[in-house]
């Protein structure tokens, strides 16, 4: 038999062993309560998950080193990778689902594409998901999406706030004014659209919108166009990944002033300035945490963990806008657990009970002292049919090292927001035949 | 010894022109799909359904699709992707308009009217052949993935873009779109589809028009001397092969993932489809289902496999490994088996037919 | 020489001039076009700088087309892996120029690997499992890329300067916008160009390779070394491709997204010819312009981001006068 002929046979007979590899579930340990982690460490959108990832690992960590767990219960936390992809978002979670010792206790996939796949299948599977700061803005309406929180803040209220930000700059009128939004032509870079144009017509601006297609490595043209044709006052940037860095170059090339730029929160982290060098200094982004290591929590991630050399990532990288990102989020999360574990037991809870703690949560800026994050974010209070908690952004701006604040914590005007959110679930609801849930009587 | 045809005569030409004219292949087929219809849904894992067969079942009629492009018709295609799109959003669009109308129907309308964008963008390869075609067809792909992202009308003026599927049952209360279809429903509705599908594209290239795409492909230039009409040949070969696109788009949007944005159909999509193509077989039906189940497969197997061997990997190493052995598994078996999967399943059968003698 | 030549340099200021006049009719009855000269000129400049980096990765694929008919899908890849190599010298500390010819050294080394490993078991296959095979490199390299290197954003810096530089302040009020980065490595293309036709040209080794390109049975009879040859030309699209990743990389972070740069490269491709060198930088020339301006101009009518498949369309329409490119070689067909 020839070398050839052997490998035919081999190579065709282990062939058909692989559905029978697929799928196998995790042994069981003692009793811990699961957290997943669909993050994305690989992929064209790495530099940015990866950051991410550490926070949200390193806090939970953290938790089990410093604390025990919560209220003694140990957790038990699993990656699955899903480089921003959304099949392997929905495959890692199907996977996962089962894989754990416990119900999975809240699901953030830092990912607007897989939360909205993920959406039908946590209704189904009665799993809390917890977009935040991503995702459907109208899932904020928790009558028609029970399992879906956008808290602290969602992209809505984000232009919102960047419009009142605009408005404070210019002495409190912006009429006649010229704005630009430069997006990533896909759900994520369209979310603020409609809410911009609302405002456009209610505050007088003129609003012009600049689609660049993803991965958005080509922005010569546009920013031609905003840079020297139509030179707005203002430019917005609603972009992720590799667009970040590569439009603020452009726009450094073409001479926009770089205190005028303002980006959503995803689109203002170290990775996407730091490569434009001298020339992104002055741009400003929103965010909604603060950055930094001078927070006992973040400091106690440094003792516990990075000085055993048992941090996920690199020691510099701790306290960067994702990092932080990453612990507000686990923070939330573990926060969630420990308001459902004072109803239900110091217990392994299942997925309805911690979306019962994220309906009850009610974090208070003395309750954040508490854990160590003082002044770390705003007050969160969620509820039954508030899955957002009305949360306020700020304005921050990269002076060439760090990031430092320019402007005070700016709330969003949610009587105009909570309505667009409820017609818009509205919309959905009919689409999909959902009943809308009456809080009241769960009471 | 048992896979012999001896004593096996056929006295008709229909019998003897069968799909499966050996008595054990009959058999054989039928017990894997009674199986896999009656079987397999009740030991498989919700995980197996959902995130394994689901997939595997609507790539295979994608493959099909696209095999019959290339590998039966000889035209290079990358524009799968925006053709998936296609019947994503048509199945939208006609569903939405019409909730009455039963789904099956929506998808099969979806798919003739992908079958018409397919004969649009065809025309090209009237005149361009080769890579060059295949280049030509990404301007189809980026054309329509563009399209369906910025025109609000195509995912009803949603804030984001995102079409999700309207809970749709294929009679009374068998569900298979949306929250109340369980993973049971959706399997054994694609397996039924994806078999009819099958047959369908199996007789297509076993008459007529499928030899006419085949000399289109061996020799275009004598195709033509000897009297096929390269227009009709060519056109109906997109328009097949979109047709059965069109409709993996629309079961992939509204039975898998359920919710899709048009980047879902992005390039990457369509150089994945291929691939299938590639390492199953061209110019085989089987080969489509091989080539899906090894591009579905694979990375789910390599992801997972550390953990079953009891290794501790970090995610991202994981991730990378996975990229590195898919491109040397695609190079191993070029270099072992060009022909593709199907050809090693044939020569499987060959030896099996010959056993226990070597010769 | 001179009648191939003289359409072009007629007919090139003829369509620029035309396509401006254009506009500017459509902007005086369509208010929302806005056109002036300067304006115009900017974005032609700018689009034909960036057609030359378009150039540069095309480059590639024609080189390892025209030697062995393969279409090189991991050109993109090699460009990724180059880019990190370098930056990874530079991280231990060499200095740029040093870290370049490292990395160059890898990149030969990496040629030879692939030719004895992938293209040697593969000779005389058809040119769809060669192009299979170049996927799986493609993936191969990518992987190894980053499990060597890493997935982060990486800075590439070898002192190229990015600032605006305004030209032709007197004819044009406010002057015309050029970036320094642009014109920098638009020159670093054109000398790469320049060099790769000498040795093409002039070269022993050139003369072989474009006899490989017509014949391979042919250059075999009379000698020449087929396996060296591909080595040789793998080598060469491999230093390309690190030019290229120099480049790219400097202009956008070296990240995994470099290796999509190879998308850009198939329209200029299918306008010049797969086997062409300057059809390639002429196709550059011409997607790279023809791009930027329909991006500007014609997206107030059919809505922006309309670059990705402007470029493809722009490209058919040349395929559909010439089915094999602009200067492709004409394919004569046998029954």
């Amino acid at each position: 038999m020839t070398f050839k002929e052997r490998f035919l046979r081999s190579a065709g007979a282990s062939l058909f062993l692989l559905p029978l590899l697929a799928g196998a579930p995790q042994a069981q340990e003692e009793p811990q309560q699961f957290f997943p982690g669909l993050q994305y460490r690989s992929g064209p959108y790495a530099p940015s998950g990866i950051p991410f990832a550490n926070g949200y690992a390193d806090y939970l960590a953290m938790i089990n080193a410093r604390d025990g767990g919560i209220n003694g219960v140990k957790i038990f936390y699993e990656e699955c990778d899903t480089a921003y992809n959304n099949d392997r978002g929905v495959e890692c979670y199907e996977r996962l689902k089962d894989a754990g010792p416990s119900e999975p206790a809240v699901w953030s996939p830092l990912s607007t594409g897989i939360t909205y796949a993920l959406i039908p299948r946590v209704r189904q599977d009665e799993a809390p998901l917890l977009s935040m700061g991503y995702g459907r803005a109208d899932a904020s309406d928790g009558r028609v999406f029970p399992w879906v929180f956008t808290a602290p803040i969602t992209y809505w209220a984000g232009a919102d706030a960047a419009i009142q930000y605009i408005q404070q700059e210019e002495g409190g009128s912006l009429e006649g004014k010229k704005i630009a939004l430069v997006y990533h032509d896909s759900a994520y870079g369209r979310e603020p659209i409609a809410t911009l144009e609302r405002l456009a017509e209610e505050e007088g601006f003129e609003l012009s919108l600049f689609a660049v297609a993803p991965p958005g490595l080509e922005q010569k043209a546009t920013w031609l166009q905003v840079g020297r044709q139509l030179r707005p006052d203002w430019t917005l940037m609603w972009s992720w990944g590799v667009m970040n860095s590569t439009a603020i170059q452009e726009a450094a090339a073409v001479g926009y002033p770089m205190d005028r730029f303002i980006g959503i929160w995803w689109s203002g982290t170290e990775p996407d300035v730091r490569p434009a060098g001298q020339g992104g200094v002055g741009y400003k982004s929103l965010n909604f945490h603060a950055t930094g290591t001078d927070f006992p929590a973040i400091q106690d991630i440094l003792t516990y963990l990075y000085d055993q050399d048992q941090g996920y990532g690199e020691r510099e990288g701790v306290g960067e806008v994702n990092y932080n990102r990453g612990v507000l989020n686990a923070a939330l999360a573990v926060e969630a657990v420990r308001t459902a574990q004072a109803e239900y037991g110091e217990r392994p809870l299942t997925g309805a009970e911690v979306r019962w703690g994220l309906e009850n949560l009610h974090i208070t800026d003395e309750r954040w002292e508490e854990l160590g994050l003082g002044d770390f974010a705003r007050t969160v209070q969620l509820s039954c049919e508030d899955h957002e908690g009305g949360g306020s952004a700020y304005v921050q701006q990269w002076n060439g090292t760090s990031w430092e604040r320019a402007s005070d914590w700016i709330q969003p005007r949610n009587d105009e927001l909570r309505p667009a959110y409820e017609a818009s679930a509205a919309q959905y609801a009919q689409e999909q035949g959902i009943e809308i849930r009456d809080c009241s009587a769960e009471l | 010894m048992l896979y012999r045809e001896a004593g096996q005569f056929k006295s008709s030409y229909v019998a003897d022109q069968a799909i499966f004219p050996i008595k054990q292949d009959k058999i054989g087929v039928l017990l894997i799909f009674l199986f896999a219809l009656l079987v397999l849904p009740f030991i498989a894992s919700n995980y197996l359904l959902n995130s394994i067969f689901v997939p595997f079942l609507v790539f295979s009629i994608a493959a099909i699709g696209l095999n019959i492009l290339t590998g039966y018709c000889g035209q290079v295609s990358l524009g799968t992707g925006g053709f998936m799109a296609c019947g994503a959003f048509f199945t939208f669009k006609l569903t939405t308009a019409m909730p009455e109308v039963n789904i099956l129907l929506i998808f099969l309308l979806a798919g003739f009217g992908t079958a018409l964008v397919g004969i649009v963008f065809g025309v090209p390869s009237l005149r361009i052949k080769g890579f060059y075609l295949a280049i030509v067809t990404l301007a189809a792909q980026f054309f329509l993935i563009w399209m369906f992202t910025q025109n609000p009308w195509w995912t009803n003026y949603s804030a984001a873009g995102v079409i999700t599927a309207p809970p749709r049952a294929l009679f009374g209360d068998f569900y298979v779109t949306g929250i109340q279809a369980t993973p049971v429903n959706k399997y054994l509705f694609l397996l039924c589809f994806t078999a009819l599908l099958a047959l369908v594209a199996k007789n297509l290239v076993r008459s007529a028009i499928g030899r006419s795409w085949m000399a289109i492909r061996d020799m275009d230039i004598a195709a033509e001397i000897i009297g096929i009409r390269p227009l009709a040949a060519k056109l109906s070969a997109f328009a097949v092969s979109s047709f059965f696109i069109g409709i993996a788009g629309a079961l992939w949007a509204f039975i898998y993932t359920a919710s899709v944005e048009a980047l879902a159909f992005e390039v990457s999509r369509s150089f994945q489809v291929l691939f299938m193509i590639l390492i199953g077989g061209l110019g085989s039906i089987l080969g489509s289902f091989l080539g899906a189940a090894f591009i579905v497969l694979l990375p789910i197997m390599l992801s997972n496999l550390p953990a079953m061997i009891g290794l501790r990997m970090p995610v991202d190493l994981i991730a990378h490994l996975e990229f590195m052995i898919f491109g040397a598994l695609i190079v191993f078996f070029l270099i072992v088996e060009p022909h593709g999967l199907a050809r090693l399943w044939q020569i499987g059968k060959e030896k099996l037919r010959r056993w226990p003698f070597p010769y | 020489m001179i009648t191939r030549v003289l359409p072009w340099l007629l007919g090139v200021p003829a369509v620029i001039v035309g396509l401006g006049l254009l506009f500017q009719l459509v902007s005086l009855a369509e208010p929302r076009l806005y056109f002036t000269w300067a304006y115009y000129l900017e974005v032609l400049i700018a689009g034909t700088l960036q057609g030359v980096m378009y150039s540069l990765v095309a480059l590639g694929f024609v080189l390892i087309f025209k030697a062995s008919s393969i279409f090189n899908f991991a050109q993109g890849s090699m460009v990724l892996f180059a880019a990190l190599t370098m930056v990874g010298m530079i991280e231990w500390g060499l200095h740029w120029t040093l870290a370049f010819l490292v990395t160059a050294a890898v990149m030969i080394l990496l040629a030879l690997v692939i030719e004895r490993v992938v293209l040697r078991p593969l000779v005389n296959q058809p040119h769809i499992i060669l192009f299979m095979a170049t996927i799986g490199i493609f993936y191969f390299l990518d992987g190894l890329g980053q499990t060597l290197w890493g997935s982060d954003v990486k800075q590439l810096d070898i002192g190229i300067p990015r600032s605006p530089i305004f030209i032709l302040e007197g004819t044009f009020e406010g002057g015309i916008l050029v970036n320094h980065f642009d014109v920098i490595a638009a020159a670093i293309g054109g000398v790469l160009v320049l060099i790769l036709a000498l040795f093409f040209q002039k070269t022993r080794v050139g003369r072989a390779l474009r006899a490989v390109a017509d014949d391979h049975q042919a250059a075999l009879s009379v000698g020449i070394p087929l396996k060296t040859i591909w080595a040789i030309v793998w080598s060469v699209a491999g230093i390309v491709a690190l030019v290229t990743g120099v480049i790219w990389g400097s202009k956008l972070g070296v990240q995994f997204t470099l290796a999509l740069i190879a998308l850009k490269a198939l329209p200029v491709l299918i306008l010049g010819g797969l086997t062409s060198i300057p059809g390639a930088i002429v196709g550059g020339l011409i997607i790279g312009a023809g791009e930027q301006v329909a991006e500007v101009f014609l997206s107030t009518f059919i809505g922006s981001a309309i670059q990705d498949w402007f470029a493809y369309v722009l490209a058919m329409l040349f395929l559909l006068v010439r089915p094999e490119g602009l200067f492709g070689e004409k394919i004569i067909e046998r029954v």
